[in-house]
Order: structure tokens, then C-alpha cells, then sequence
């Protein structure tokens, strides 16, 4: 489905019929599109085996993910462990799975939470020359934080309050989403304000302000669209970033509880254990590079579901 | 565009003045003692009396001007001294750390020059690798080599570097016995044979930090030319018979970059920032480990001015790419 | 080449005849790393591990600790004692007395004026000393003749040697250091980094938190030592690459405390290019038990403090049940492998002070529950123990270290086991062992029911680290939660028999004394329950000979001995 594409887009416009009926629901069009995207689709499906197996597969299987077996540590594949268990004898697939809930929800939920703030400012800042200066100054500013001691300060902060309103799990869960993401939208903020700068200048931006457009029809409805292949590539990096930095957070003591496995947690803990126990290390690298791979291909297709240019032909 | 650079410039002023008040607060609200490091045989009286030694006992806001003058008014003063062989600061107070009790600025100085070696040649590397991938995947959407570029760069970003580093040492170092797996910071380089061994000391920690520079970099370029490959003026260019290589490695490239020159610009602040992991795997002992050391020593005053230069390039490379947009697509105004 | 004859004319010079089988720098470099770089080389203003031992490389103290905890003369002719009439029959006075001959680094030789300024270096009221506590009780220091000093404290003191014993109080040289006492102290940068002195080797560059750079002293009191010429002292990374980095790649010659799995450690050792030592010293790996209540209901300030008791841990049975249900040798092969031993003792060496208890060795899970039924503490809903409606639910705190997050999840699995539910937490070390008043999170405040870490006393002497379990040490928010109490543990028994050990000076009373207190803290209460004595593994080249592992002194203590195997 690639050459086609480039060959027709030239000669495209010329033949189009002129409209008769009026258009489909534009989520028609994009799903339509989207499902012919062989790597969107299939993405999406490992994507969606990844969810399935960590949020469905602790029901199917009977060790625990913190269940310590002293006598059967250190153990390659067997049929009982199938991943073989870590130096205290908790079976790896459990705490796979275990991990994967935390490290898929918060990756996933930080990096959304990145992508909004990143977009909602850069879109802001590029749009609105009075506000440029001021939320680029903002930008720089949260560049400029030092990483460790903002989370510190926010944990000490926050922790306390959150764990009362929430209860401890939801509580520290919703304190790492917003470390993360409070602390990883700046260079989100700073790519879509420079396209939207360029964009703006555009003829078809003029095109639509002539005939009335109004500012927030403008950026949902020209401006957004356009930036959207960046903020896809935020989005792979973001996921993987997110997940990479909950690991660092909990092992500074600011995450979750060190019982506690995530995928980034289990790959550090097993880089030291590289030489004996290689297929330790080898399980959440998988992990995480199948997620990071499966969003990044999802991206992808629904960016070009997305692009009017590309949609239909 | 010029009146634009001063009027930013000027504006700089105030927000770093601003920046370095909110990390000096920020570091001051961080939890954390300078005294964490000292061994728990010492009493609690001996740790006072040296917290007032180091000066914590002054209020807030008396540290952070004098902060604010051992930087902006005494520090100059000793680059003045140091080129032009004046004595203007014989006497006077300079930022001094507190683990190490000696002039910050000497310290960063020290370690500039392996943090330059391998981390600016690592970015300098990644870049220049992602600028022709990115490139080349996005005309050639879908084909084997997007594939494969896809594949690897993905595994590039999404595999840390803690993990990266330690497989490379474990395969060259020692298993095959290449490479040393310790940097070698005192290593001068004086003849061809010590520039080849600063050249096998570089190549795992600059290979490592390229391949993860060049991941980001490639997915970036390679986004922002698959927009613009199906714009009009392509076609139009086409059009008008200009060879395919005009087209798209100048028209298309050209409008292609701003999200990149953004990338590359947010960057190379970092490259200063050092690489915490990577130098910390390879014992490279740059400004990142001087960071991270600095912060889990809670040594406020090299946190503070380590911070602060690293704020100061953050504005000017913003700044820069902000100029660049102008440059690039000359429709970008800002007056 | 040149340096070598340049060493050797230096040498020459002093009119030592070399000895005729070994001679100074004959074995060239040798590379040590730490895991920890040094930041200074001055012990007096950072009390840092790894800055006290890369200076020991260089100053030295009057005398040392040995591997078994023995005192050994370094720059003194002999150690002071009663019996050689060297400490003052009253404990109120130690007179040292310097070998004759001594020399600086630079020619200059070695006073009794040198002796007397270090003291007043350290002791100055504006310099912030690190080692000030070792000057604690001194009340003067009187220059007698050119090699004699006097020190005289203002009481008896049963343990004259503080001042200029150990990696802690080594001899400065007053020409060097003579401007720099007080708030001066940290101007003096270059003699901070590289300070003149006595010891074996000779700072030629010095790279803050990096790597220091050394030669052999041409003025080392020995003619024949150190056999190696130079010495580059690497630090950073962590103890993985360092232990790689000696055992299995041999870029490095010796490498300090190995902190790993001992899996690991087998498997490195696999590399065959090095071998670890290890020894015991008086570090302990234990649990503190909180006996204050700090539940997070309470209004802060009365948190963890003596207003309000523990409402489960305040019971004896309650904490000897917990002690019971931990299998401490299997913490030991998880965790430490030859450099640890399970221990129930808070002084675990040496000999004369530790306490033959060994009560808490073997795991008794049966024990533990019927110990708790007897206390109250019946099993209710989910196989949680509850009592007056109050679930038995510790929150359980440490720092951040591979080695004790296995220990919490073991752990936390047998009290499982016992009905006890257990949330565990971890905390970054600089935050945790930091005093800052404003965190929740630090050793000292003790916002949680138990917590674990290691802790250790300076030198031979448990007495003012068994002094630290008195009542008014306790960390409470009028003292901005300072003090080492961090148990809040009260006893007034306790309390009369530590001064009873400030009067005694005969040493057998004081073990017994000594004794007493760890049995009181242990296995009478169980509010500290011990759980390994760790020692310490660090790696050298199979090709590096004369390496003595001491944990009494600075590890380096002997460097001047080692060799290179041919």
C-alpha cells in the first residue's frame, strides 16, 4: 500500500469527483483508514494481547506476584515457572504480570497527561502571541528544574494528603502520573508551539480566518490536526520515558512500595544478574519494547487515518 | 529578526534571575541534609556545629544573595583574573561546595572537557546519523529500511541506558577484552598510540548515548518530512521539473526542520547536563555524576550554580531556535 | 625511570642505605578503586568513609588499629598505657611520644608542635570539625619537649585514646595548615586536596569526587617502602563495576567493599584475575522497634514521641515475637554470604565487650504465634491478628539498597506467616540518613513502626555508642528530632548502669558492664533486634601481595606492605 500513495498523490485532486451527497462522519473516514493500516492493526493487537495478559492473566495463575518460595530461587524455565523465578524465589511471570499492570497504566496515563499539558501549551504559546512569551518562559523555567529535587519536594508535598483522599495505592499512583507528567511535557510544549508558529502563516489558516473562523475552531479544526505527527513521536518516547522513570522513582523511594514489581524495576534489579541469569534481563526489555514498538506503530496508523491528504485513496 | 535577538535577551535577564530564585527555593524545600553522607558514629552535636560551619545556619534569603554575588559579581571576576593575570579577587569569596569545600567553578571546569569528549560527541554523532535515517525512512515510508529503522530505534529509546551499558561492557570488556570498562580521566593525550586509546575509552559510552540520541532524533525528522512530503508545494516543484534530490533534500528538508532544530536546541543543554547513567556505568565522571553526586550529598551550592549554568544554556538555545524558525521559514514572525 | 632515580636520590639524601631486597617504587603503579569518590583529603572537615581512607594514604595518625582491633604505634614510639606509665594512673592525662627521625613529606621534620596544632585545628569553635568528638573531654594539650605531647582531659576518661588514634585523627602539618584554622578552613583549598604528610605516598593531582593521582613519599620513614613508585586512586560507579573491574576485567588492583549478592560476587570471581577478603567489625544490620506510637492520626509534633506509647510494640511479647519469626541464617546466604553472620548482639565484637547471647539464632514460627495469642493478639478476618478492634499492621522503613528490599520482602513474608500484615516502604539513603527536621521520611523521626538499617561505633570502645539508648537522647521535635535514641527506648536501670560505664576504667569491668547493656537492649526487651553482623568483602588482584583487610582502622592502613607478586 506504499506506492500507490506516492504515485497517485500528484494526479489525485484532478480526478475527484465533485461531492454529491453530503460527507460521512469524519470517524467513519479515520476508522475506515485506520483498520487498512497493516502496522496500525497490528500494533493494536499486540498492544491489546499486552493489556489482556497483564490485567486478565493474575487470574489464571496461581503464584503470586510477591509470594516468596526461599527453596525454589534462582530457577531457570520449568513447566511450574515457566519464566523460572528471581533470588528469592517468586515466580517471574507473576511479577511480569504484576509489573506490566503498573508499568503499562502508569506509562500510558503519563504520558496522556504529558501530551495534554505539551500540547495544550505549545498550541497556546504558538497561537497567541501575547501569551508566547510568558508560557515559553514557563517552559524554560520547568527545563531548568532539577529532577530529583522537584519530585522529592513533591512526594513530601503531596504524599501525605493524597494517601488520605485516595487510599495508599491510588494515592501514590495518581502522585507518579503527575510527577511524570508535570515533569516530562516541556519538550512536547516546545516542538508543537515551533510548528504551530509556521503553521499559522500558512495560506489556508488565512484561507479559513477570511471566511470567519473563530480561534478555538481554528486549532481543533486546522491547527491540531497538523501537529499531529509530533505529538505522536512524543507519544512513543513519552510511553517509554514514563515507564523508564517510574522505575527510577520507585527505586529512590518515591514510588511504589518495593515489594512492588514494575517492568523498569525488574530490569534494573536484573542488570546485575545479567551474566548468570541473562533471560531475567531479557523478559521486561521484551516488555517494554513490544509496548513502546506496539503505541509507536498505533501512532502511526492513526496519524494517517487522521491526514485528510492520505485518507480515502 | 535583530531587534527580536536583543529585546530576548534582555528579557533573559530577569527570567533567570527568576529561575535561579525558584531552584534556590525549591532545593531549599527538597528534603534532604548535608550531613546524610556523614557515618552515624558522629553526634548530633559535632553534625550542628558543622552545618554552621558550612554556613546553614544564615536565614534563607541572606544565602541566596550572597549566592546571587559570589556568582554574578565575584565569579566573573576570577575568569578575569584567570585570563588576563589580574588580582582582583585575592581575598574574596567564591561558591564553594560543600562536600568538597573548594571553588564550584574549578570543579566544573575540571570536568568539562570528558563530559565535551563523550557526551558532545556522542550528540554530535547521534545527530548526524538520525538527520539521514529520519530522512531516508520517511521518502521511502514502509520499505525495509523504515522497518528495520523503526525496529532499532524503538529498541534504542525504550531500552535504558543502564541496561545498554552494562551488556556492552560485559561483551567488550570482558569477554573479549577490547575495551576498558573504566574511563580514564587523568589520560592525556600526547602521541597517535594515547589518541588511539582515548578512541577505545570513548567507544562504548559515545556509542551507547549516540544510538539513544539518534533513536529520538530519527523518529522527529522522520515524522516531520512525512508531513511535509505530501504538501502542494512538493507537487508543485515536481511539477515544475526540479530534480527529485532539490526537492526533497532542499524544499522538503528546509520546511521539515523546525521540529527538529526544536529537538536538536532542547538537546544541547543536556550535552552540558552530562549523562548521568552513561557516565555513571563508564566511571566517565563528567558534570552529570558531578550533578547527581552534588544532589544525593545534598551540596546546595553545586546543585544551585550546576542548575543554574545548565538554566542559562537552556534559554540560549531556546533562543536560538527560536531564530532558526526565522530562518527556516522566513514567514515566522515575532513583532 | 627519571622518577625512580629521582626517588632514589631522595633516598640517598637522608642517608637511609636501601635495604637489599626490596626497594622503593621497584613493583610501579598500582590502581585502587572506590565506589565512592573522595571529595577532599581532609579528614578534619569530611568524616566520609571515602575520604578518611584515601587520606590515610597520605597523613597519618600517632597510632592505628590493627586487623584484630589492637592498637599499634604508627608515628608514635609505643602505645601509651598505664602500665608503661603513658596514661596518668587517674585516666586524666595520655602523654604520646613521637618517633625520632620523622620527616614530612616535604624534608621538614615531624613535631610535637604538628601534634599539638592538629588539636587546635579541630578544636577551634568556628572550624566545624568532623572529628570533634574524638577531642571530646580534652581540656588541654601541652607540648612537653620536641617529640613528647600531653593531652589532659577535664575527667577521667576511661578511653584516653580519641585524640590522634585512627583514619579519623591523623597529624596535620602546622606549617601547611597554619593559616587555615577556623572559618578559614575552607579557603584553603590546595592543602585540603593535598595535604603534606607522613604517610606512604605523596598527592600529585587530585580531582574532586574523580580520582587523585599519587607517588611514593621520598621521605617514608621506611627506606624501603612503599614498593610501588605511583597510585591512581579511581572513584565512582558503583560496587558492580568495581568488583568487575578487579575480579573479572583486572583494570584494577583493589577494590573496597563489595556491597553484592553473594551470587554475584561467585560468579565475578569466575573471571579468575582476583580474590576477595573479608573481615568482621562491629557494623550491625538490625531492626529498631518504635516505642512510640507514630500514627499519622495524631497531631504532628506528637508523632512518634513519649506522649504516646506504641500501642502494639510497647509489649514485650509483641516485639520478641517478631524477633522470633526471622530466620537470621538465611538472611546471611541471601544477603551477605561471607561477609556476614547472623548475630543477636548489638556489640558484636570484639571479644571482650560482646555478649554470649544467642537466643535469637534459630526461627520459631509456633513460638512466635502462641507468644502473640498470649499477649492478645488473636487471628481475625484475612489471617490478621487484631486486638480491641486494632489490626496488628506495621509499616516497615529502610533505605534504598538491593540487599535490604530483599530482606523487607523476606521478612515480611514470615510476620505474614505470625498474622502480622506489613507495608513496606523504601527511602533514597540521602534523604533518609539526612537530619532534616522538615522531612517525614528520615531515621530519626521515625514515622513508622519498625525500621532497618546498619550502624557501627568508632574504634574498639562500644561506650558511647551503648550510651546513645539513654532517655534524653531521644529524637523529639524540641530537639528539631536530633539524638540517637531512635527507639525512644527509656529505662532508668539503663541510664544509671551507662554512667556506671563512663566511671569504670578497668577493662574487664567493662565488658561485663558493656555486656549488660547489649543483653538489656536485646534479649531482655528485644526494641533492637539484630539481625546480621556484616562484614566486609573487598577484591584484590591476584597479583597484589601484602593486602591485610582491617574494618578497626582505614582499610588502606598497611598500603606502605603491599607488593606486586611476580
Amino acid at each position: 500500500m506504499t506506492e500507490p500513495i506516492q504515485n497517485a498523490a500528484p494526479t489525485g485532486a484532478l480526478t475527484d469527483p465533485i461531492p454529491s451527497s453530503p460527507p460521512r462522519s469524519q470517524w467513519h473516514d479515520v476508522w475506515d483508514q485506520f483498520k487498512h493500516h497493516k502496522g496500525a492493526m497490528l500494533g493494536g493487537v499486540i498492544f491489546l494481547l499486552i493489556v489482556l495478559l497483564v490485567f486478565v492473566g493474575p487470574w489464571f495463575w496461581p503464584f503470586d506476584a510477591t509470594h516468596i518460595d526461599i527453596r525454589a530461587r534462582n530457577q531457570g524455565p520449568t513447566w511450574a515457572h515457566p519464566l523460572g523465578t528471581d533470588q528469592l524465589g517468586r515466580d517471574t511471570l507473576a511479577r511480569m504480570m504484576a509489573g506490566g499492570q503498573t508499568s503499562v497504566s502508569v506509562g500510558i496515563t503519563a504520558m496522556l497527561l504529558a501530551l495534554f499539558l505539551g500540547s495544550l501549551i505549545g498550541v497556546l504559546a504558538g497561537f497567541f502571541r501575547q501569551l508566547d512569551g510568558l508560557l515559553m518562559r514557563m517552559t524554560d523555567l520547568f527545563l531548568a528544574l532539577p529532577l530529583l529535587p522537584l519530585l522529592l519536594v513533591m512526594v513530601l508535598l503531596f504524599r501525605d494528603p493524597l494517601n488520605a483522599a485516595f487510599g495508599p495505592e491510588t494515592g501514590i499512583f495518581i502522585l507518579i502520573v503527575c510527577a511524570i507528567g508535570v515533569t516530562s511535557w516541556m519538550p512536547t510544549a516546545r516542538i508543537v508551539r515551533g510548528d504551530v508558529l509556521a503553521l499559522k502563516e500558512r495560506e489556508f489558516v488565512l484561507a479559513a480566518r477570511s471566511i470567519g473562523t473563530t480561534n478555538a475552531r481554528m486549532i481543533t479544526r486546522h491547527i491540531l490536526p497538523n501537529v499531529l505527527s509530533p505529538i505522536m513521536v512524543s507519544a512513543t518516547l513519552g510511553i517509554a520515558n514514563a515507564i523508564i522513570t517510574e522505575s527510577a522513582l520507585s527505586f529512590l523511594g518515591l514510588g511504589f512500595p518495593p515489594d512492588f514489581p514494575t517492568w523498569g524495576r525488574l530490569l534494573f534489579d536484573a542488570t546485575d544478574y545479567l551474566q548468570q541469569y541473562p533471560e531475567r534481563v531479557f523478559w521486561p526489555g521484551l516488555a517494554i519494547s513490544l509496548t513502546v514498538l506496539s503505541v509507536n506503530y498505533l501512532g502511526d496508523g492513526l496519524r494517517d487515518a487522521l491526514d485528510p491528504r492520505i485518507r480515502g485513496r | 529578526m535583530l531587534t527580536f535577538t536583543i529585546r530576548r535577551l534582555v528579557l533573559a535577564v530577569p527570567t533567570l534571575l527568576f529561575i535561579s530564585l525558584v531552584i534556590f527555593l525549591l532545593l531549599e524545600l527538597a528534603p534532604g541534609d548535608p550531613m546524610a553522607q556523614v557515618p552515624l558514629t558522629v553526634p548530633p552535636e559535632v553534625k550542628e556545629r558543622m552545618r554552621e560551619a558550612l554556613g546553614l545556619g544564615e536565614p534563607v534569603h541572606v544565602r541566596f544573595v550572597k549566592w546571587l554575588v559570589q556568582f554574578f559579581w565575584i565569579e566573573p571576576q576570577v575568569l578575569f583574573d584567570n585570563l588576563f593575570g589580574t588580582n582582583l579577587t585575592e581575598g574574596q569569596q567564591r561558591v564553594l561546595s560543600w562536600q568538597t569545600r573548594s571553588p564550584v567553578m574549578d570543579i566544573v571546569v575540571q570536568r568539562l572537557p570528558q563530559t565535551l569528549w563523550v557526551v558532545g560527541m556522542s550528540y554530535v554523532l547521534g545527530v548526524l546519523i538520525a538527520l539521514p535515517i529520519g530522512i531516508y525512512s520517511a521518502y521511502r515510508q514502509y520499505s525495509v529500511f523504515d522497518q528495520l529503522g523503526t525496529f532499532i530505534s524503538m529498541i534504542g529509546f525504550s531500552v535504558p541506558t543502564f541496561f545498554t551499558g552494562v551488556l556492552l561492557i560485559v561483551l567488550f570488556s570482558v569477554h573479549l577484552g577490547w575495551f576498558p570498562s573504566i574511563y580514564d580521566t587523568t589520560h592525556k593525550i600526547t602521541d597517535w598510540d594515547s589518541f588511539v586509546f582515548q578512541l577505545r575509552q570513548m567507544a562504548m559510552p559515545v556509542f551507547v548515548l549516540a544510538l539513544y540520541n539518534a533513536a529520538q532524533i530519527s523518529r522527529f525528522m522522520r515524522a516531520s518530512m512525512l508531513d511535509n512530503l505530501n504538501q502542494d508545494y512538493v507537487r508543485t516543484a515536481r511539477a515544475k521539473g526540479l530534480g527529485e534530490k532539490t526537492v526533497v533534500l532542499v524544499h522538503v528538508l528546509r520546511n521539515s526542520m523546525i521540529p527538529v532544530v526544536t529537538v536538536i536546541a532542547l538537546g544541547v543543554p543536556q550535552v552540558f547536563g552530562g549523562a548521568i547513567i552513561t557516565e555513571q556505568v563508564f566511571k566517565v565522571n563528567g558534570l552529570g555524576h558531578l550533578l547527581i553526586g552534588a544532589i544525593e550529598a545534598n551540596d546546595l551550592p553545586m546543585v544551585q550554580t550546576l542548575t543554574f549554568i545548565f538554566a542559562l544554556l537552556i534559554v540560549i538555545f531556546n533562543l536560538i531556535a527560536d531564530v532558526l524558525y526565522g530562518i527556516l521559514d522566513p514567514r515566522i514572525r515575532y513583532d | 625511570m627519571k622518577l625512580k632515580s629521582l626517588l632514589l636520590g631522595a633516598v640517598a639524601a637522608t642517608g637511609l642505605a636501601p635495604a637489599a631486597f626490596a626497594e622503593r617504587g621497584a613493583d610501579g603503579h598500582v590502581n585502587i578503586i572506590y565506589w565512592q569518590a573522595p571529595s577532599i583529603l581532609n579528614p578534619y572537615l569530611s568524616s566520609g568513609t571515602k575520604d578518611l581512607e584515601s587520606a590515610s594514604l597520605v597523613i597519618e595518625p600517632l597510632g592505628r588499629y590493627d586487623q584484630t582491633g589492637a592498637l599499634v604505634p604508627y608515628l608514635a614510639e609505643e602505645i601509651p598505657t598505664i602500665e608503661n606509665g603513658g596514661v596518668a594512673a587517674d585516666l586524666t592525662s595520655i602523654t604520646w611520644k613521637l618517633k625520632s627521625g620523622l620527616k614530612w613529606s616535604d624534608g621538614s621534620p615531624v613535631t610535637s608542635a604538628d601534634v599539638k596544632f592538629t588539636a587546635d585545628y579541630c578544636m577551634h569553635p568556628e572550624g566545624g570539625c568532623a572529628q570533634l568528638a574524638k577531642f571530646q573531654g580534652v581540656s588541654s594539650i601541652d607540648v612537653v619537649d620536641d617529640l613528647t605531647v600531653k593531652v589532659t582531659f577535664a575527667e577521667p576518661k576511661p578511653n584516653p585514646y580519641g585524640p590522634f588514634m585512627g583514619a579519623q585523627s591523623p597529624i596535620i602539618q602546622k606549617a601547611q595548615f597554619e593559616n587555615c584554622t577556623g572559618a578559614k578552613a575552607p579557603e584553603c583549598t590546595s592543602a585540603n586536596f593535598g595535604p603534606i604528610g607522613t604517610g606512604p605516598f605523596v598527592v600529585t593531582e587530585f580531582k574532586p569526587n574523580d580520582v587523585i593521582s599519587m607517588v611514593a613519599n621520598p621521605n617514608y620513614r621506611d627506606p624501603a617502602k612503599p614498593a610501588f613508585a605511583t597510585l591512581t586512586f579511581k572513584g565512582g560507579g558503583d560496587a558492580t563495576a568495581a568488583g568487575r573491574a578487579v575480579l573479572e576485567t583486572g583494570e584494577f588492583d583493589y577494590a573496597w567493599n563489595l556491597q553484592l549478592a553473594p551470587d554475584v560476587i561467585a560468579n565475578m570471581l569466575k573471571g579468575g584475575k582476583g580474590e576477595t577478603v573479608a573481615a568482621f567489625g562491629s557494623l550491625v544490620e538490625r531492626i529498631e522497634m518504635n516505642m512510640t506510637d507514630p500514627s499519622p492520626s495524631l497531631p504532628e509534633g506528637e508523632r512518634s514521641t513519649a506522649k504516646h506509647p506504641h500501642p502494639a510494640l510497647s509489649d514485650v511479647r509483641v516485639r520478641k515475637a517478631l524477633s522470633m519469626a526471622i530466620d537470621r541464617a538465611l538472611l546471611v546466604e541471601i544477603g551477605y554470604g561471607q561477609a556476614g553472620r547472623p548475630t543477636c548482639n548489638l556489640v558484636p565484637a570484639p571479644a571482650l565487650y560482646a555478649s554470649d547471647n544467642t537466643d535469637c539464632m534459630t526461627q520459631d514460627i509456633e513460638g512466635a504465634k502462641a507468644l502473640l495469642d498470649e499477649a492478645g493478639w488473636k487471628v481475625g478476618a484475612g489471617g490478621i491478628r487484631e486486638k480491641d478492634g486494632k489490626k496488628l499492621s506495621l509499616l516497615y522503613q529502610t533505605s534504598t539498597n538491593a540487599v535490604r528490599q530483599d530482606f523487607q520482602a523476606l521478612i515480611k513474608q514470615w510476620w505474614s506467616e505470625i498474622g502480622v500484615e506489613t507495608e513496606l516502604r523504601n527511602i533514597s539513603g540521602s534523604v533518609f540518613f539526612g537530619g532534616d527536621p522538615g522531612s517525614p521520611d528520615t531515621f530519626q523521626k521515625f514515622y513508622a513502626d519498625v525500621e532497618m538499617y546498619a550502624n557501627n561505633f568508632d574504634g574498639t570502645d562500644p561506650e558511647s555508642y551503648l550510651a546513645q539508648h539513654t532517655c534524653e537522647k531521644a529524637p523529639k521535635p524540641e530537639s528539631q528530632w536530633q539524638g540517637e535514641n531512635i527507639n525512644r527506648f527509656c529505662d532508668p536501670a539503663y541510664d544509671a548502669l551507662v554512667a556506671e560505664l563512663g566511671r569504670t576504667g578497668e577493662l574487664s569491668k567493662r565488658g561485663e558492664i558493656a555486656k549488660k547493656l547489649n543483653d538489656m537492649l536485646t534479649k531482655d526487651s528485644y526494641v533492637v533486634v539484630p539481625l546480621v553482623d556484616r562484614g566486609r568483602v573487598s577484591a584484590h588482584a591476584k597479583s597484589l601481595g601484602g593486602v591485610v583487610l582491617n574494618t578497626w582502622d582505614s582499610e588502606l592502613w598497611n598500603a606502605a606492605d603491599w607488593y606486586r607478586i611476580k
